[in-house]
């Protein structure tokens, strides 16, 4: 094992992972929303493209098999297995602006997964710039038939989790979601594990 | 190889500097199929009531093309559909902060919605709208699928760099952007005008069929309020869920014309506002208050 870390309620997460690792994310808790995006280790302008993930796959969760795709169209990881049946990624992250929209003024200066990512993503070099649609692992965003959209109660459970094999060397950056206004982790953000090893062809 | 010494047709125009010079000026006032109006207020085949005098800009582009360019707030965009054939892919972004931009997963998820239409706020990543949909004669659009790549279109089209016959809309928007001070980085997730998306109860997307089989009769035009001074980027390329292997589409018309003045809840009765709409257009008077100091 290269990395068996416990990343705390809230909190950002940041680490390479090299061409052929596999990272498994685990939900300790249960319905523990973990937003993420990912960058090419060596170009950070190329980076995952939700719309090019969907619309390489036509469809808008992912899953076992799911390649996560970038900008360029390229494979940057696969989804090797999950034990949570599917995950979000047109939700995008929750920031203190957007939930002034969302709840209502009271909210702006509660901790949210942009300030997450801009923390732990500078230490990287990255910006505000760089961030863009990201994947919501656990979290569960339905359409209904008119258009519908929203976050509701996730179909994880303790233990689930998610293993992804990186393609390229990529750099991932996390947010633990710290969201404590909708159902994303059922209104008591939790713990999540990080776990990286060699894959099975190194 | 050509080189001084290779003989040249006798007919040659442009052989000294003197037939060069004017042979370029003899070029002025041939007419492309797409371009601008200049100026702008010679724009003809306006919207009831736009005086030519208002009209800010005025341009048609063709499918392969882009544009770029800021609009005051309150200026009013017609993006329309000529032909009824057309995809339009849209960026936004504060014009006097670009590291504000369109955030589409705000913008559907905020409003609740994954359809854009008229009412919709185009969402920026600070919790403010950035321009408005007040008028849609469309029969949808697409927040979700992206823009092409060039990896893709050389899939399907056999070619997808910018210098090629089959441009690849992601290019076209960094070229629009590059011009205006931006850089890759700051191409992201677009909106695709024009064409519908449909999402399954699976998860599953489907590009909607054309509700009106003739061409003419899916022309169509969209009004986009700028509700911040905004730089806009738009690109005309195929939908990317388009699976038809001909690089086809049609013509775009941009026009914009200075609006009436007024923060957007005083133009939108409060009444007709759901509270995340209200809230945005909160945001959004407030920043421009912190912008006129």
């Amino acid at each position: 094992m290269l990395v068996d870390e416990t990343v705390a309620a809230r909190a950002p997460w940041t680490g390479v992972v090299e061409r052929g690792q596999l990272l498994r994310i685990v939900d300790l808790g249960g319905n523990q929303a973990v937003d993420c995006v990912l960058f090419d280790a060596h170009d950070h302008t190329h980076r995952y493209s939700a719309a090019d993930t969907i619309s390489a796959q036509r469809n808008i969760f992912l899953v076992t098999g799911t390649t996560l795709r970038s900008n360029e169209g390229v494979p940057m990881m696969t989804i090797t297995e999950t034990t949570c049946a599917y995950h979000d990624t047109i939700g995008g992250a929750c920031s203190r602006e957007s939930n002034t929209l969302r709840y209502g003024h009271h909210t702006a200066q509660q901790h949210a997964c942009v300030d997450n990512f801009l923390d732990g993503g500078s230490r990287h070099g990255l910006t505000k710039r760089h961030l863009v649609s990201n994947i919501n692992w656990f979290m569960n965003v339905p359409v209904g038939s008119d258009g519908t959209l929203g976050i509701v109660d996730g179909i994880s459970a303790p233990g689930l989790f998610v293993e992804l094999r990186a393609e390229m060397d990529v750099l991932v950056a996390m947010s633990n979601c710290p969201q404590i206004n909708n159902p994303c982790n059922g209104f008591d953000p939790t713990p999540i594990q990080i776990q990286i090893r060699e894959g099975d062809s190194a | 190889m050509s080189g001084p010494d290779t003989e040249r047709a006798p007919s040659s125009a442009t052989a000294t500097l003197e037939q060069a010079r004017s042979h370029a000026r003899a070029q002025a006032g041939a007419r492309a199929g797409t371009g601008p109006t200049l100026p702008a207020s010679d724009a003809t085949d306006l919207p009831a009531g736009v005086e030519p005098s208002l009209v800010l800009w005025d341009e048609t582009v063709g499918v392969g093309g882009y544009t770029a360019r800021r609009l005051p707030h309150d200026a009013v965009l017609r993006i329309e559909d000529l032909e009824g054939d057309a995809c339009a892919q849209l960026l936004v972004y504060n014009a006097h902060n670009t590291s504000e931009r369109l955030n589409v997963a705000d913008t559907v998820k905020v409003q609740w919605q994954a359809y854009l239409g008229p009412g919709s706020l185009l969402l920026s990543d600070m919790g403010r709208s950035l321009m408005t949909i007040v008028e849609d004669t469309s029969g949808g659009h697409d927040c979700l699928c992206g823009a092409s790549n060039r990896r893709g279109n050389e899939e399907r089209y056999g070619d997808g760099s910018a210098s090629g016959p089959a441009p690849n809309a992601r290019d076209l928007l960094a070229l629009g952007g590059l011009k205006h001070g931006l850089a890759r980085v700051d191409i992201g997730p677009n909106i695709n005008l024009f064409r519908r998306v449909v999402v399954g109860a699976d998860g599953a997307l489907q590009l909607a069929a054309p509700t009106d089989p003739s061409p003419a009769g899916r022309a169509a035009h969209v009004h986009l309020r700028a509700d911040l001074d905004v730089l806009v980027l738009v690109a005309n390329t195929p939908h990317v869920l388009d699976d038809d292997p001909i690089y086809a589409g049609g013509t775009i018309r941009l026009t914009a014309w200075q609006g009436s003045p007024g923060t957007p809840d005083l133009q939108q009765g409060p009444d007709e506002l759901t509270p995340e709409r209200a809230r945005a257009y909160l945001n959004t008077a407030d920043h421009r208050r912190e912008l006129e100091g």
